[in-house]
């Protein structure tokens, strides 16, 4: 019951009306950040930090930890209108978020996205309560192999995600992974495939340009062209009954949302994973366990609800090892180690004992925050809704502005913006020959770390690949893997052997 | 529609070569008791994207993927409009952006788009023509301290950065 | 649309009324030179890393004591171990609105490179804040308490056996790492990382047997009792590690430092580089600054001017030398 009193006394200091007013101005401001193409969590965060040296550090981290949530929950809502993500723990989200939004169902694809994360990050919350320390060591645990090995995995819950043309399919994958090659070659410190050798591609092709690129530039001449350029995008009315119904609705996907809570948490509090991983991860799974997996795709509400539950959990669970390691779980929490640093606190396992104030306060905001965004987020939903209603001659050129501004906002590099005109236009003309383009936007987000993970892997084994089948948890992780990928070519097997 | 099809899956495969040759750059082999070299994994993956394009070729070949087997023109006259305006207008946008800035570009492109293809009124589109450059500002620049590109406006944001920061 | 341009631009007024009420005038007059828009921070690594979150204390310092007018944007331009940055800043010749925080890529990545064309002789070197340390370190699981200990403990597992963490091949962990195999005549595999975080998690969770990382990256775990200094690459022993000797006691002249400076480009005015020079003096005098570098084990070093030019010169010379014995650079 030790818990209980400190989580007390955490509140007390979370619902000071200094930090309360924070918890509200970090979830607003995250929702921006986050809703706008090219703007996620991390640029919030590094951004902002800053700002908060003029506050006392626990003031300031509850104030950045809202707005990591508030951002997460923001990142749903242009993923389900624009179709474009708002950043990498997003794009999950709009495999089923976009077509739900094409079909007049924007409303609820908004408010189960908002619900879903509100009920991810209150179980997370509450795990994290619970259970930190020991977590804490499960996630050391974690070493090169194990990290392929849970990247693999990730892999194979996508199996099938592509469409039916299976040479195209193989070239999307592999043409995003190599893209994701391109800059540093991390193992021997050399730079890669430096195209025309432009200093732009030192730092690598950011995941957000061929995002935006595909799905804000490319997706948006596609519909222009499609529709003639006479298209209204949705005409869902807003009443409030519907987001009630909506919200009545949601019953059927408490499965999912467990799911993805779960999932996503222990994925969250593993370093280097982080909430990218854990959503993909949990829509792969929500669609292997799901009795009509070809409903996903094109609307299926488990199929937002899944990985918008497991992307906020696992922001909560890449908390844990910031805080009890010193170790961050994603990039988001790196720069809130910078920062408690900078307001002199020591992250790491002496956090709990020598900073009690601080560590509650901020569990205990996380559990107000989560609140909150979902109050704000759904108070918002109609003024959203409206934009959808626009004649899309106003709306094309606005998202394309905001492409291009967002496409530059991450590295503030031009050459950044110029890729990203490429990689739509490419884009637009290869969907027109039904070229999957998904596949290359999952595979350039978890291509750096895969490649890395197995290279530093076979250094440690002396390029022998028996490390993955030596350590216990890789071994385990790696044969749900094969069996996940061998699955599909099993069944085929057997259907062939009954023909 | 046949035709791009091909012609796509060749341009693709001589994009796969010239990666493959990039990749040579660093070694591309097993380093011994290393693992593969730096430059093995976007070899051997535009290597697969090669055998890709041959399988799509071939797919083409026998008639078996849709696109093959379509008569319809890939981009028909009013498709071919579209896509130039769209992607067009785009390209003078953003290389505009080098010479007179985000501020000055983002009202032309409103002003271009709406009247131009929306026909809207000018009270539709001057509200907004204004009102996003201001938002802009405010909203990259003051509030989260990002920078966007001016070129030779820039002299023009140091009284506001003087008033604002 | 209008929603969200009207809601942003309300955000937006909120936070500009905050931000503003935060932005006092600045105090100083000293300087002729006054920058007339945001100063561009350009920082050599990716974002959360050490040079990362060392930038922006930096920038916290000036924003707390309202230092500078204008504020300082960081920008990472982290991409091929920082050539990415420092071709920016040659590009950026004469233009006083960028600064740039260095570590010791700045000398090894343009030798890595030489087609970048980058010559750090060219730049207009500012100030150095302090020189960052390197430990040895181990496992406190482990039964090795002494360097000594830790030679026979390579020995006896073999190169193949022993693996050592730290950042990327050419880069400050792998020249130490080579100084160490020399002097000592022993072999390791080098394992490398993304960064220094990730190599002392790397440390505690046993997935290596040692590591170099810098005293800030491990101070953490040692405080928890989870890792062992071994001994200490500089000619005195730290403030905060009073007890761990250094590689000099132990017999080995092994002595590596990592550079935190700021530099410019190139052909500035001179009034905008004592602008600039002025400024990281009230952040070097700091009490924040001070405080920060005697609890994480870096050492004050304050150089500028010619010598710190002369300094990097004599520097970039050394870091020649080592990559060639390293067969890194011909």
């Amino acid at each position: 019951m030790e818990i209980l009193g400190l989580l007390l006394e955490g509140f007390a200091v979370a619902l000071q009306p200094i930090n309360l007013a924070l918890i509200v101005a970090g979830c607003i401001a995250g929702l921006f950040i986050g809703a706008m193409p090219g703007l996620g969590s991390v640029n919030g965060v590094a951004i902002l930090l800053p700002m908060t040296f003029l506050v006392p550090p626990t003031s300031a981290i509850i104030f950045l930890g809202s707005l990591y949530y508030g951002a997460m929950y923001g990142g749903a809502i242009s993923s389900i209108m624009l179709g474009i993500p708002g950043a990498s723990t997003a794009v999950a989200t709009t495999f089923d978020g976009r077509p739900m939004a094409l079909q007049g169902k924007a409303d609820r694809a908004l408010v189960a996205a908002a619900t879903a994360s509100f009920v991810g990050g209150t179980i997370s919350v509450v795990l994290f309560t619970l259970f930190a320390p020991p977590l804490a060591d499960f996630a050391l645990a974690f070493g090169p192999p194990e990290e392929f090995a849970l990247l693999l995995l990730a892999f194979a819950t996508f199996i099938g995600l592509g469409g039916d043309d299976i040479p195209k399919t193989l070239f999307s994958i592999f043409i995003g992974l190599m893209f994701s090659a391109v800059g540093l070659d991390i193992v021997s410190g050399d730079p890669r495939l430096i195209f025309l050798d432009l200093p732009g591609f030192y730092h690598g092709i950011n995941f957000l340009v061929l995002a935006i690129g595909i799905y804000g530039i490319g997706e948006i001449l596609w519909t222009v062209e499609t529709t003639r350029g006479e298209m209204v995008v949705s005409r869902a009315a807003v009443t409030i009954r519907g987001v009630v119904r909506a919200l009545t609705d949601l019953r059927h996907n408490i499965r999912s949302m467990l799911m993805g809570s779960f999932l996503g948490y222990f994925v969250g509090i593993l370093p280097a994973a982080g909430a990218t991983p854990g959503s993909l991860m949990a829509y792969g799974v929500a669609r292997t366990m799901s009795k009509h997996p070809e409903t996903y795709g094109k609307g299926n509400v488990d199929g937002v609800v899944a990985p918008e539950s497991a992307n906020n959990a696992a922001s909560t669970g890449s908390m844990l090892p910031m805080l009890t390691l010193g170790i961050p779980g994603s990039p988001t929490t790196a720069i809130l180690l910078g920062g408690m640093v900078i307001w002199g606190l020591e992250p790491g396992p002496m956090l709990f004992i020598e900073h009690k104030e601080f560590v509650w306060g901020l569990i205990a905001s996380l559990y107000a925050a989560n609140l909150f965004a979902l109050l704000i987020n759904i108070a918002f939903i109609p003024a959203f809704l409206m934009v959808l209603r626009m004649p899309f001659t106003i709306l094309a050129p606005v998202i394309f502005i905001l492409c291009v501004v967002g496409g530059y906002a991450p590295t503030q590099d031009m050459h950044d913006v110029w890729l990203m005109l490429i990689f739509g236009v490419m884009g637009y003309l290869m969907r027109k020959l039904d070229y999957p383009l998904a596949p290359a936007v999952l595979a350039i987000v978890l291509g750096p770390l895969a490649e890395a993970s197995v290279r530093q892997s076979l250094i440690m084994a002396h390029g022998s690949f028996g490390i993955f089948f030596d350590r216990p948890i890789s071994a385990i992780i790696m044969a749900i893997a094969i069996a996940l990928f061998a699955w599909p070519v099993l069944i085929a097997i057997r259907r062939r052997l009954r023909a | 529609m046949r035709r791009a099809e091909l012609v796509m899956a060749l341009f693709m495969a001589a994009f796969s070569l010239y990666i493959m040759w990039k990749s040579t750059e660093l070694p591309v082999g097993w380093i011994e008791g290393e693992g593969p070299g730096g430059g093995a994994f976007p070899f051997w993956l535009a290597a697969g994207m090669l055998v890709c394009c041959g399988w799509i070729v071939l797919r083409w070949a026998r008639r078996q993927s849709p696109p093959s087997r379509s008569d319809e023109p890939y981009m028909d006259k009013t498709a071919l409009r579209v896509f130039a305006v769209g992607a067009g207008s785009l390209l003078v946008m953003i290389g505009l952006m080098h010479i007179v800035g985000v501020y000055v570009v983002i009202p032309l492109y409103l002003i271009f788009y709406m009247r131009g293809i929306g026909h809207h009124a000018w009270s539709v589109t001057a509200p907004l023509a204004v009102a996003m450059p201001v938002a802009t500002f405010l909203f990259f620049e003051i509030a989260l301290k990002i920078t966007l590109p001016k070129g030779y406006t820039e002299p023009a944001f140091y009284p506001l950065y003087e008033l604002l920061l | 649309m209008k929603h969200i341009v009207k809601t942003a631009a309300l955000a937006a007024a909120v936070s500009l009324a905050a931000g503003a009420a935060t932005v006092a005038s600045s105090s100083d007059a000293t300087a002729a030179w006054k920058p007339k828009k945001p100063v561009e921070f350009v920082i050599m690594a990716g974002k959360g890393g050490g040079a990362d979150r060392l930038a922006r204390f930096i920038q916290g310092i000036i924003k707390k004591h309202k230092l500078s007018a204008l504020p300082l944007v960081p920008i990472n331009k982290g991409g091929g171990s920082g050539a990415e940055a420092l071709r920016y800043v040659k590009d950026k010749q004469g233009d006083p609105h960028v600064i740039m925080a260095t570590l010791n890529s700045y000398y090894t990545t343009p030798l890595r490179n030489p087609g970048l064309g980058v010559d750090i002789s060219s730049f207009t070197p500012i100030a150095r804040l302090a020189e960052d340390t390197f430990q040895l370190w181990v496992h406190s699981d482990t039964k090795i308490m002494s360097v000594k200990d830790y030679v026979a403990a390579v020995k006896t597992a073999g190169a193949k056996n022993w693996r050592m963490g730290g950042t990327g091949k050419g880069q400050e962990d792998s020249l130490v790492t080579a100084m160490l195999e020399k002097a000592y005549g022993i072999k390791v595999t080098y394992v490398p990382f993304k960064g220094g975080g990730t190599v002392a998690k790397q440390l505690i969770g046993k997935h290596i047997h040692s590591t170099v990382n810098n005293p800030s990256e491990q101070i953490g775990f040692w405080k928890a009792g989870k890792s062992r200094p071994l001994a200490t690459f500089t000619p005195k022993r730290l403030k905060a590690f009073p007890d761990v000797p250094t590689f000099g006691e132990l017999g080995q002249n092994l002595s590596y430092f990592m550079q935190r400076s700021v530099v410019a480009p190139g052909g500035i005015p001179a009034d905008a580089a004592s602008y600039y020079v002025d400024l990281f003096d009230k952040v070097y005098k700091s009490e924040d600054w001070q405080n920060y570098l005697s609890s994480k084990g870096l050492l004050p070093g304050w150089l500028t001017g010619k010598a710190l030019q002369d300094y990097f010169v004599k520097e970039r010379e050394a870091h020649r030398k080592l990559l060639m014995a390293m067969g890194e650079i011909k």
